[in-house]
Order: C-alpha cells, then structure tokens, then sequence
C-alpha cells in the first residue's frame, strides 16, 4: 500500500465511523443536531481525500461537476418550506440513487473484466438505483403536486409484473454477457429499469408516499453498497448498508403508524377500490356550520381545549397564529393541548418539526396513546387541516379503506370544532363521518384566517 | 484500490446491516422524518463513487455519464445535509421557546 491509499482508506474508515455516530446521535432529539454535524465532517473529509485517488483523471470535470450539483441544491435546501420538505427528501434521495445507477453504468459500459460476482452487484445496484431514481421523482412530482395524485388504468399490475420481468432477464442477460455486453443493451437496461420505476410508482396515492419515499430511501442505501463492492470502496458499503437496513425498519415503522402492510402500499392503488363505496353509505347527519365568535367562546370558556393539527394548518401557514391563539387562552385559564396524530403532516414527526418551528414547546404536545385518553374530559377538540386521522370510520367502519388505522378520537369530546377551507375530502379521498356528528359544528375558512379571526374573538372577550 | 474479497464483503453488509438495524429501532416517532433526511444525507457518499468513475472515465460517453452521476450524487449529499440541518434545527430550544 502506498501512503496516498493508506491515508485514503483511513479517512474512508473514520467517515464510516462518523456516519454511524451521527446517524446514532440523530436518533434522540437531544443530541440530533450533532449528529448531522458529525456526519458532514464524514462526507466532507471523505470528499476532500477522494481527490488524491491514484490515476485520478478529469479532475476539472469533476470540480465543475461538483459545483453545479452543490448549489443549486444548497440554494434550494436552504429557502424550500418546512412543509415542503418530504418531497426535497424525495428528491435528492432520487439524484443519489441516480449516482449510483451511472456509477454502474461506467463501470458496465468500460466492460472491465470482473468477476460474476462484482458484475452482479454492478446490474443489481444499477436495476434499484434507476427504479429509486425515477420513482422518486414521480414521487416529487406528486408531492409538489405536478401531477395527479394517482394514475390507474386497467391491468396496470400484469403490465408492471411483465415490465419488471423484462428488466430482470435484461440484467440477467448483461450479467451473463459480461464484457462483451454491447452498450445499445447496457443503455435498454437502464431505459426498461427507469420506466419501471415510474410505473411502479404512479398508481400509490398522496397518502402513501412517506412510506414510498422512505422505501426508496432504503434502495437507494442498498444501491449505494452494491456500486461500493464494485469500486472496491468500504466506506460506501458501510455506509450504503446501514442506510438500507435503517431505512428498510424505517419504513416498516411508518407503514405500522399507518396500519398499512408495505405490500399494501405497493400493489394497491389506495383508495381506488373501498374509497367510492365509503362514500356513499356510511355518512348520515348534516354538515353544521359555526361562526368563529361563537366557537371563541366555547374555548375560553373551557376547561381543556385540545388541538388537532393537520398538513391543512401548515400549508395555511397558521402555526404561528395558533399558537398565539394557544397562549392567549392559556392565559385565560384554559388547559390546551396539541394532539399529533403519527402520520399527521406528510410524514411521520413532520407535523412536530412544523409546530417545534411556530415555538410549540414540547410539553403541551401529546402522542396518541396519551391524548386519546382524555378525550372524554376534553370540552372542545378543534380539528384544524387534519381529516383522516379523526375519522371513526377507521375504527367502525370495516368497509373503510382505512379500517384499522389507529386514529385521534376526537369523536368523543364533548364539543368538536373543525377548521376546514370547504367541504370536499381530505388527502385519501374518504369522507368523514366525524363531520356529520352532532356534536361537531364546522368552521368554514382559510387555516390561518379563522385562527386570526379566533384570536381576536377570544381577545374582546 | 483496497480488494474487499467475497466473504471479508459479506461480513461488512451484515454487520453494517445489523448496525443500520439497532441504531434506528428505538427511535421515536417524531424523529423519523429529520432520521429519514439524515440517511438520506449519509448515502450521500455515493459521491466518491461517482468521482471516481467519472475520474477513471476514458471516452466521451463514459465521462457524461460519469459526469451526470457526480452532480447528482453532490444534489444528493448537499441537498441532504441542509435539509436536515434545517429540520433538526428546530429541536434546539423547546422549553419556554415561545418568540
């Protein structure tokens, strides 16, 4: 080993080291912060010390292609909202998996002569690293709402299965061919496994997406490893491995929040088939509308108010005046409480981060477990820009699409205000029967508006 | 570059795997979203890769596709690390944190 591979390899191993360190750090909310510091020294150093790489060539290309990656993400990363922040992790989780399938697509193209083994990996790497790209920018694209939330035609599911079958004899095929494999079928390869990554994701609906973008997180970790046993490169099996077995428990994790099996997730169009029969059935009752003076009243007059919060209130941008709303009546008297639904925003803790930025402090928000204990003690549960995670369907209804789901069951407060902008259904598409109930008055508004509005009236009390 | 060998690479994935497994199963709920952005970051390695295939490219075809996979593996590992440092910025200071 000569003194350039030894210091390369040693940076190569502390990065791995740091990464899992940060990622370990990142898994209490007290230490978290470090954490990401930590792993970006890793990422930094081990940048820095690729540059010494023997035989390294194209050096200015790499520089340059360094910059127009850098900045425009950095610009980006740094001026995006916090509530649009799933679909930039969708995204750059996309362009990482991107790097690894043209990583494999070098390496498969220069035809070096591997063994069948590296030549393996390089097809698999490459097959998850195009599907991780593609899907996850479908997944952007429907985040950012660029596009109908879900595209279902007929026998969509055998198309995908023989489209995914092509891809898989492709790889064979070029695995087989070795070396001799002609660029014409490397580039079908990629071009059969990037459409499979978009078709695989079009059917799965808004609702599902953390969970699909979580999945593809996990792939994209896993491609990372493979082209990191192809280059011969530790620190990218490590930390390649870590993030896809981290990620793959991640998005069980959520997936469970959900009460949806991943292969749920992945092979049904959500919504599509129970949606139009809960529609029509289940809901009896009239919408009963509310004003906000009267709706101020019942809070102040309370003795605990609990809150609701959904994506609704931070695409309204209301945290903020709720939270005002929320010391002014804690100054009143009144006992409130932020209920967090665990998928509540677009992903799991999403909704946390959104309130954590308005100065939420932690101690007035509750999870599920404890909150739904207190409904029944509870005098006035305000609903704002949250839908599905309230609707009792989900624990009556076995019809529903979301049967099981464990919900928020504000259904059994005494009072329920629900702060919505109009009548239509929420992310999946269900309608809700808490809506209907009669003891739910509806406040028909604009998020941000109605909390103004609430503010002012619970003030001139 | 070092030679990793069948078995000796077998032992890493599954080592790294059961790392990758402990770190994230007692993590709550309202971590998983900055925990996700913070993976995401770390596979942001995958830009050494790309270096050096893009290093190591020879013809024009080899080197736009190593060239595209360099800008995009720094998307993702610039990209990552700011949207989590943002993210987890936000848990700093929650006691009495009111503005």
């Amino acid at each position: 080993m000569t003194w350039q591979i030894l210091l390369i390899e040693s940076v190569y191993f502390l990065a791995a080291a740091l990464f899992i360190l940060g990622l370990k750090k990142m898994s209490s909310p007290v230490t978290a912060r470090g954490g990401i510091i930590w792993a970006g020294v890793g990422m930094t150093l081990a940048t820095l010390i690729t540059f010494l790489t023997p035989n390294l060539g194209n050096v200015g290309l790499i520089i340059i292609a360094i910059m127009i990656g850098a900045l425009p993400a950095w610009w980006l990363a740094l001026r995006v909202a916090m509530t649009d922040m799933p679909q930039m992790i969708a995204l750059y989780n996309g362009m990482g998996g991107g790097a690894a399938a043209s990583i494999a697509a070098v390496e498969l193209i220069k035809g070096s002569s591997h063994s069948l083994t590296v030549q393996t990996l390089a097809v698999l790497g490459a097959l998850i690293g195009s599907i991780s790209f593609s899907g996850s920018i479908i997944a952007f694209a429907k985040l950012q709402g660029l596009m109908k939330r879900s595209v279902i035609f007929s026998n969509q599911q055998i198309l995908n299965l023989i489209l995914f079958l092509v891809t898989l004899g492709l790889g064979a095929y070029v695995i087989y061919l070795g070396s001799s494999a002609s660029i014409t079928l490397i580039m079908v390869f990629f071009g059969v496994a990037l459409v499979f990554g978009i078709l695989m994701t079009l059917p799965i609906g808004g609702a599902d997406m953390p969970v699909v973008i979580s999945l593809y997180n996990a792939l994209t970790g896993l491609a990372v490893a493979f082209e990191g046993f192809v280059l011969g490169n530790a620190a990218m099996i490590i930390a390649g491995t870590v993030v896809g077995s981290a990620g793959t428990l991640l998005t069980q994790l959520m997936a469970r929040a959900m009460n949806r099996p991943v292969s749920n997730v992945l092979f049904s169009g959500f919504g599509a088939k129970g949606g139009q029969e809960a529609t029509g059935d289940s809901v009896e009752g009239n919408l009963k509308p509310i004003d906000a003076t009267d709706a101020a009243i019942m809070m102040a007059y309370a003795e605990q108010v609990v809150i609701i919060p959904g994506y609704g209130m931070a695409v309204a941008q209301a945290q903020h005046k709720v939270w005002e709303l929320t010391k002014t009546l804690i100054d009143r008297g009144v006992r409130v409480k932020f209920a967090i639904h665990p998928v509540a925003g677009r992903m799991p803790g999403h909704m946390n981060v959104l309130l954590a930025e308005a100065g939420v402090p932690y101690d007035i928000i509750s999870d599920l477990e404890e909150i739904n204990e207190e409904f029944e003690q509870t005098d006035v549960t305000i609903v704002i820009g949250a839908n599905d995670v309230v609707n009792p369907a989900a624990r009556k209804n076995p019809e529903s699409p979301i049967y099981g789901m464990p919900i928020l069951n504000a259904d059994k407060s005494k009072n329920i205000v629900v702060i919505k902008r109009g009548r239509g259904t929420g992310f999946s598409g269900i309608e809700n029967d808490l809506f209907y109930a009669d003891n739910t008055r509806m406040l028909y508004g604009d998020g941000q508006k109605m909390a103004a509005e609430l503010l002012q009236a619970v003030e001139e009390l | 570059m070092m030679t990793i060998t069948g078995f000796i690479a077998l032992y890493i994935f599954m080592l790294a795997a059961f790392t990758g497994y402990e770190i994230i199963s007692r993590v709550p709920v309202i971590l998983h979203t900055p925990l996700m952005s913070g993976s995401n970051f770390v596979h942001g390695i995958v830009l050494v890769g790309a270096m050096v295939a893009l290093g190591h490219a020879e013809t024009d075809l080899e080197k736009t596709i190593g060239f595209i996979g360099v800008v995009l593996a720094t998307g993702n590992a610039v990209g990552g690390y700011f949207v989590t440092e943002r993210m987890l910025e936000m848990f700093k200071s929650n006691k009495g944190g009111a503005k």
